[in-house]
């Protein structure tokens, strides 16, 4: 199998193609209402945060709790306000690329600093 | 006579040649933007690492104002919502609105930005400098290059104010506005991290 042959079969027929010309599928983006509806989430998330840290919850669930909403507030901006939902899910590939191996990498760098033990 | 006709039924706009299938600057803008991942998460992990180990002070504790750093990040929030707004306007072909809700965008960003000044001026009258101490290089690093962006991403909506304006931008002015856009979320989602990591996991009390 030549290069371009398995560079055809990775990205489809379809990928070869001028999406101009093509209409490459992608669902419409979300409209006025719903980015409002988004924003009054993200608002309400960060309100939540600030009052978990003042909360005097024990401090390892208190963390997991800031953690979980701070990744719940990303995934809300980059799939709706920069429309991962919604293009093609190559964009997501090339962003996790960079976001999982950021994390991988540093999160290596803390246990080899045994960061989490202290 | 045939070659003028030609010219006259050449587009205004040629097309970018793409073989991959995806429009060359959008995937161009997310892998500029898995690499600042790359960035921030170094940025981010110094700050982790060397935190809790300054000998002296002024500590988080002694600096940090939870409610004020709250308002800058509702204010960076609020700036992602009036982005898309602009976006949506943008896609409609609605030039005025897109302008207004561009600069709209632009203030809260300079209101962040401004905020930022403002604590970083207050810290340092309590102290609190680039070589005083461990959080200090670190946090003003990150925090900064963070402000810094900003700044950047502020230049980039006022200069397609600008385009726009001067009839420079092209007749569907969605492509450009989202790509800023991009640009703008991801420096609102580094926020989002930064404010957790930084402001208030410091600020849980002792174990």
């Amino acid at each position: 199998m030549s290069e371009h042959d398995t560079f055809r079969e990775e990205i489809g027929e379809e990928g070869l193609a001028d999406p101009r010309e093509t209409g490459r599928p992608h669902r419409p983006h979300p409209s006025a209402k719903e980015y409002i509806r988004i924003g009054m989430i993200l608002a309400v998330l960060t309100s939540l945060e600030v009052w978990t840290s003042y909360s005097g919850l024990p401090h390892g669930l208190m963390i997991t709790f800031l953690w979980v909403m701070s990744a719940i507030k990303f995934s809300l901006v980059a799939l709706w306000f920069m429309h991962l939902r919604f293009d093609d899910p190559r964009y997501s590939r090339f962003f996790m690329l960079g976001l999982v191996g950021a994390c991988v990498l540093y999160l290596l760098v803390l246990l080899s600093f045994r960061v989490f033990a202290r | 006579m045939a070659e003028t006709a030609a010219h006259a039924a050449r587009p205004a706009h040629v097309e970018e040649h793409t073989s991959t299938g995806l429009p060359n600057t959008k995937l161009a803008m997310w892998l500029f933007l898995g690499s600042e991942c790359l960035l921030f998460g170094a940025l981010i992990t110094t700050y982790v690492l060397y935190r809790g180990a300054s000998q002296t002070g002024p500590y988080p504790s002694d600096v940090f104002d939870i409610p004020y750093t709250s308002v800058s990040s509702f204010v960076l929030l609020a700036s992602s919502v009036t982005m898309v707004l602009a976006l949506t306007a943008a896609e409609k072909h609605d030039h005025v609105r897109m302008r207004l809700w561009l600069l709209a965008t632009a203030f809260l960003g300079m209101t962040f930005v401004g905020g930022q000044v403002y604590e970083f001026t207050h810290f340092y009258r309590e102290g609190l400098s680039l070589s005083t101490n461990l959080f200090g290089t670190t946090f003003f690093v990150l925090t900064g290059f963070h402000g810094v962006h900003v700044t950047v991403g502020i230049l980039m909506l006022l200069s397609l104010v600008g385009m726009s304006s001067t009839n420079r931008l092209p007749d569907d002015p969605a492509f450009p506005v989202e790509m800023v856009g991009l640009y703008w979320h991801f420096v609102d989602v580094v926020w989002i991290v930064i404010f957790t990591v930084v402001y208030l996991i410091p600020n849980a009390p002792p174990k």
